[in-house]
């Protein structure tokens, strides 16, 4: 029974840990550019794409440092050619373009790669478990983990003590000021984005090591990465955090009690945090309203 | 920011009295099953432009005559469709049951959720109702024993309509069907015509120009957006109800959130602060969908090109940019 909680915990964390990659990419560009980006889950499939391609030419190390870039790339050029142009209007463009940015980088995926699944291979020392007790924690995992923690504490590093972070985090407060103040706000955009994306193929690089490769492989993990910041609040990284673990943990632990209700307490914890803080866990007063 | 300074202009009503491209509109519905066959069509993608026309004008009303962007509307949608097939596999043989029972599912769902939602603004509320939404989905998909789970909900078909001294058998012939669907989509958007005109429906215009001075004006804005989310969701769940009667099916999809997505191109497509717009975008849509899905395997591609050009260079949609050349 133990074991078994145990087993469901480091699920829990490491999907968990996809779910933070993820929503805190969102949050950064829900933040500062007011855009949902529904095509983040295939920004996350694109990055374990871009592996599986470079991976024969480069290795898994090579692969996992250049995916994500190449991702970020990508994201860079998309938020240039489209994304900038609805900024300035109604919310729900934005949302629109996204949406079927969505579809069709869904159907590249497969139009390029097949409908089927592809395996993405890790190097052998990655693969072994730790223990022959707890065959389920691989170092592959433990690696993951590790990995997460790092981008996570570099991503608030970058925000706290970089030009551009700062810059970053002063026009999600305030972006009339920002441009005021002589800071080519379009440029700061553009990176934001292409940053959101880096989290986003990183995850996917990962992911694709654990679960392999398929079209669709992000569409699972948006929905839950938007409950995160609902659930963390909109507005505050550190709630996304928050949020993006809890909502992971959560749904393992209720996968050992009632595994049909795996996706359901996501829910019920993000309605719960609505009625008892309407603004969710961090959320600030007057934040996109 | 510049929604609070520059100065609202309603030129025109959103209902409007120009009785030429009415029964232009209604000709054109009513002769449908003559010409469409004739055209390649088939009388039940003309039932699927009714249906997903009308769930993009229940939209409407919140969109663009509230200024409120519900992202999540499959989802009552959704719930009338499987509120009406439940009625009729586990309750009753009884169409206007049937249908009563959907469109108070997808209503009172609604309602209720509404209320947690109506705080919300802008791309905030957009999400969240994504979010609920998605509960009604994994409701649908997990519990297998009442709804069939993946597969969705089948075995119940919809059950000739009883007036006392006639019966229509709306079961076995389908351009009756199309007929009583008519009548129903009629009846309907008749009621979202009268309430967009009564001082009710002008309160939620005012709202949507500028909610703070509706607020300056003692409105109150959050039960106004409250009610008429309701209303939406019930004018939303109504189609539902129609959809499972036309495909005698319902499927988990239905409550997804893509079809919301579909749903809200549908009525931007047409064009949001027309009346009839959304009924535009639907046809064009679904004209181009089934096209698309019966011509090529990358038809995903396609819709997300309508998506994308559609926003890109039609962001008033095809009626608003019309309307806009009349005006000049």
């Amino acid at each position: 029974m133990l074991q078994l909680i145990l087993y469901n915990v480091t699920n829990g964390l490491i999907i968990g840990a996809f779910y933070v990659l993820l929503a805190l990419g969102l949050s950064l560009i829900l933040n500062l550019s007011n855009v949902i980006n529904f095509a983040h889950g295939n920004f996350l499939a694109l990055g374990g794409y871009f592996a599986y391609l470079l991976t024969p030419h480069l290795g898994y190390w090579g692969a996992l440092l250049i995916a994500p870039a190449m991702t970020a790339a990508l994201g860079f050029v998309i938020e240039r050619l489209m994304i900038r142009r609805v900024y300035s209007r109604d919310p729900v463009y934005s949302l629109l373009l996204t949406f079927g940015l969505a579809f069709i980088l869904q159907d590249a995926c497969r139009f390029i790669w097949g409908p089927n699944g592809l395996p993405l291979g890790i190097p052998d020392v990655l693969s072994q478990p730790v223990s022959a007790d707890l065959f389920f924690i691989t170092y592959y995992r433990i690696f993951m983990g590790a990995i997460v923690v790092v981008a996570v504490i570099g991503l608030f590093a970058f925000l706290r003590y970089s030009r551009v972070g700062v810059r970053i985090r002063a026009g999600t407060l305030d972006l009339d000021t920002v441009a005021a103040l002589g800071v080519n706000v379009r440029l700061l955009r553009a990176i934001n984005f292409a940053v959101g994306c880096l989290l986003a193929g990183l995850a996917g690089v990962l992911a694709a090591g654990q679960i392999g490769l398929n079209p669709n492989m992000g569409d699972d993990l948006l929905m839950p990465s938007f409950i995160a910041i609902i659930v963390g609040g909109v507005g505050s990284l550190t709630g996304t955090l928050i949020g993006g673990l809890l909502i992971g943990v959560a749904s393992a632990l209720t996968t050992v009690v009632y595994p049909a209700g795996s996706e359901a307490v996501i829910y019920v914890i993000m309605a719960l945090v609505l009625l008892i803080k309407p603004r969710g866990l961090m959320g600030e007063e007057g934040m996109l309203t | 920011m510049s929604s609070a300074t520059s100065i609202p202009v309603i030129a025109k009503r959103p209902v409007e009295h120009h009785y030429l491209p009415l029964m232009a509109v209604w000709l054109v519905l009513l002769t449908l099953p003559l010409w469409l066959p004739m055209l390649g069509g088939y009388t039940a993608l003309g039932a699927r432009v009714l249906v997903l026309g009308l769930v993009a004008m229940s939209l409407n009303l919140l969109l663009g005559f509230t200024g409120v962007m519900s992202f999540g509307h499959a989802a009552y949608f959704g719930l009338g469709a499987y509120g009406a097939g439940l009625t009729l596999k586990f309750v009753a043989a009884s169409t206007p049951l049937a249908l009563l029972a959907g469109t108070l599912l997808g209503g009172v769902a609604g309602t209720l959720f509404g209320l947690l939602i109506v705080r919300r603004r802008g791309v905030y509320f957009a999400m969240v109702t994504i979010a609920f939404g998605q509960i009604c989905y994994y409701i649908a998909y997990r519990w297998n024993d009442l709804t069939g789970g993946f597969d969705g909900l089948r075995g119940f078909s919809r059950a000739p309509i009883d007036l006392g001294f006639a019966t229509i058998d709306i079961q076995h012939n389908d351009t009756l069907f199309y007929f009583f669907l008519l009548f129903m989509f009629a009846v309907a958007i008749g009621l979202m015509g009268l309430i967009l005109r009564s001082p009710f429906g002008r309160t939620l215009i005012a709202i949507r120009e500028n909610q703070r001075r509706a607020r300056f004006l003692g409105i109150p804005v959050e039960r106004h957006i409250w009610l008429s989310f309701s209303l939406s969701c019930c004018f939303a769940a109504l189609a539902g109800s129609l959809y499972a009667l036309l495909n005698n099916f319902a499927d988990p999809l239905s409550l997804h959130y893509t079809l919301s997505g579909e749903i809200v191109i549908m009525t931007v497509l047409g064009g949001m602060r027309c009346f009839w717009g959304p009924l535009l975008g639907a046809a064009v849509f679904v004209v181009v969908q089934d096209y698309a899905s019966s011509m090529t395997e990358n038809w995903m591609s396609i819709v997300g090109l309508v998506f994308v050009l559609s926003v890109l260079f039609f962001p008033r949609g095809l009626l608003g940019v019309l309307q806009r050349r009349d005006a000049k």
